[in-house]
């Protein structure tokens, strides 16, 4: 966090509010309600789930019709909105909880990785409400939230592997115990999603591109010869940026020789080279840590090509394997509340110095 | 009645706790722009240091720009959503009129401005209004400053015209060669923001009710993509 410190030989009365507060819930036993903040891109959403398993409530007050008109997110745009929506939004999220700001036991916010415009407001809104009212203010790592999104639907049963894949992230993360993340993997370029939305682009398919190009897919056939990108024989880090400019090679060369290629078929064969890769990566960590239950998280977790494939694959090799449903896996507050529920759990809250922090990295989030 | 008051607009941080006859407590930096990670630790420090709670406030201003994007958004986030948790009224306050107000009393015309880089500025033209409030003259508007000085001298009609606020010094120059004498400048104890100005607009406006939901930032300009879109779209390039 920022290094100026006020007058901190002294606790606040802030602070003193917070224990008091914590102390208080962990004695009474009672459920803990927990409202998630979400504004780390272009989603302005909030939730109450209890005890970290149980959605009372998930709004998301979408904005992507309005960066359609773009052809993609706008940060500042993207920002503006959620100044515009975090109260309103919040509100939501407690009337359909039937919860009251009185009953939530700590606040969970994401601050980061994302949006840093985007990402200072929810984190703005949290620390107001949490002095306004002494309520424990939590920093949620966006990641681990879409990991916690799969507590919302099956409990966790470590060690795990949890695949995260969407427009901004592709990770692959191993999980000892609740609360712990250590990243096998993740990409050196392009993210998963970004690459779909890249290449969707390249076939004229609109904004944004990934559901485009997994309905096309499974219209064509995987026949246009395509690289995959293994990197080093035991790295579990991703690649797809030249996978993307193959894609685009082959449709330019194909062009200059006044050929067609059938977009359904090539369309086939990305996905089939993104989803062969991440399959495969996820197998081997699986083996390598022994893991007993393997999640898909993140945006991309919608993709159809990639969930049969995973599907298949986890079968065979006789491992469960969760995903939770669409809502759960596009960015939304309910998963950050369930992630907030572990540090909640510990007592780990943060100051009121807590920043948006763009870059911030899964173990960075482990004080 | 107690009110809280906030601006992080521009790289000045200023947060007071006033009441209606006195000023309990105003903390004023112009040093770091790192509002975010330092705003709440200045509230709280004011509330211990005035001995309020956070439930005894009956309302928020805030500086609600023109200035910083980011900045404007912290500020104005962090007002509503106080305001809306705790159900009390939140004021929105021009950071220009902000500026203007440290001008109370002066007999000619005050113009605060920021500087909003390609040579213009956000700005505004305001009048006294005896010695607790001021009158904004026109709009506040993003304007060309070389545009702006001509009109100034239209409006002042041979009164002097008293610029203000923390960038003039970038413009001093222009200023002065375009308007001489009639341009007046000050001390540099008058250019910054004070958010206690803030909590007196603020009283004065509370009545009027202040829903936390409705407030929303003045940027005065569009973001930058939206301003190309429409553009596009007046032009009849794009079709929605
Ligand atoms: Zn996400």
């Amino acid at each position: 966090m920022g290094d100026f410190v006020m007058n901190k030989t002294k606790t606040s009365r802030y602070e003193m509010r917070i224990q008091e507060a914590w102390e208080a819930q962990k004695k009474s036993g009672a459920p803990v309600y927990i409202l998630g903040i979400e504004t780390s891109c272009d989603e302005t959403s909030a939730a109450v789930v209890r005890d970290g398993r149980e959605v009372l409530s998930n709004v998301i007050a979408s904005q992507a019709d309005i960066h359609k008109r773009f052809g993609g997110v706008v940060p500042e745009v993207a920002s503006r909105r959620h100044v515009e929506n975090i109260t309103l939004t919040i509100e939501q999220a407690l009337a359909e909880a039937d919860k009251k700001l009185e009953d939530i036991s700590a606040i969970a916010v994401t601050y980061g990785p994302g949006l840093v415009g985007a990402l200072l407001v929810g984190v703005a809104a949290a620390k107001a409400i949490s002095l306004a009212r002494g309520i424990p203010l939590i920093g949620v790592h966006h990641i681990a939230g879409h990991i916690y999104a799969n507590r919302l639907v099956q409990e966790m049963e470590f060690p795990l592997i949890a695949l995260v894949v969407s427009g901004g992230h592709t990770e692959l993360v191993w999980m000892k115990e609740h609360g712990q993340f250590e990243i096998l993997g993740e990409t050196r370029d392009d993210a998963a999603g970004e690459a779909y939305d890249k290449v969707a682009r390249a076939l004229n398919l609109p904004y944004p591109g990934g559901p485009h190009i997994d309905r096309l897919a499974h219209e064509g056939v995987a026949n246009v010869p395509l690289p995959r990108s293994w990197l080093e024989p035991d790295s579990y880090d991703f690649s797809f940026s030249g996978l993307k400019s193959a894609v685009l090679n082959t449709l330019h060369n194909a062009a200059q020789r006044g050929e067609t290629i059938e977009p359904a078929n090539l369309a086939a064969s990305f996905q089939d080279s993104v989803t062969e890769v991440l399959v495969e990566k996820t197998i081997r960590a699986v083996r390598n840590c022994q893991a007993k239950q393997v999640l898909l998280a993140g945006g991309v977790a919608a993709n159809r090509g990639l969930r049969e494939r995973l599907q298949a694959r986890c079968e065979a090799e006789g491992i469960p394997l969760v995903i939770p449903p669409l809502s759960l896996c596009t960015d939304n507050a309910a998963m950050i509340a369930a992630a907030g529920y572990i540090k909640y759990e510990k007592g780990q809250f943060a100051a009121l110095d807590l920043n948006g922090v763009p870059g911030l990295s899964l173990n960075e989030n482990e004080q | 009645m107690r009110v809280l008051a906030i601006d992080t607009s521009n790289l000045v941080l200023s947060v007071a706790v006033v009441e209606k006859e006195r000023v309990l407590a105003e903390m004023t930096t112009n040093q770091q722009k790192n509002h975010s990670v330092r705003l709440m630790d200045c509230i709280s420090e004011l509330l211990d240091a005035t001995g309020t709670s956070p439930e005894q406030l009956s309302g928020f201003g805030v500086a609600n720009g023109p200035g910083s994007y980011t900045g404007v958004r912290i500020g104005v986030a962090t007002a509503k959503s106080m305001a809306w948790s705790l159900d009390v009224p939140v004021i929105g306050v021009s950071s220009l009129e902000v500026v203007a107000m440290n001008a109370l009393g002066f007999p000619g015309l005050i113009v605060p401005l920021f500087d909003a880089r390609r040579g213009q500025v956000y700005s505004g033209c305001y009048r006294t209004n005896g010695l607790d409030s001021v009158e904004v003259q026109g709009k506040e508007k993003i304007v060309l400053l070389r545009e702006w000085l001509p009109q100034l001298r239209d409006m002042a009609q041979g009164e002097s015209i008293l610029f203000l606020g923390e960038d003039v010094r970038m413009h001093r120059e222009t200023i002065a060669q375009e308007l001489g004498e009639q341009a007046r400048f000050a001390t540099p104890a008058l250019n910054h923001p004070r958010a206690a100005h803030i909590g007196y607009a603020a009283l004065r406006r509370l009545q009027d009710g202040g829903s936390a939901h409705e407030l929303v930032p003045e940027y005065l300009q569009l973001a930058e993509a939206e301003a190309k879109w429409l553009a596009q779209k007046q032009a009849g390039a794009v079709k929605e």
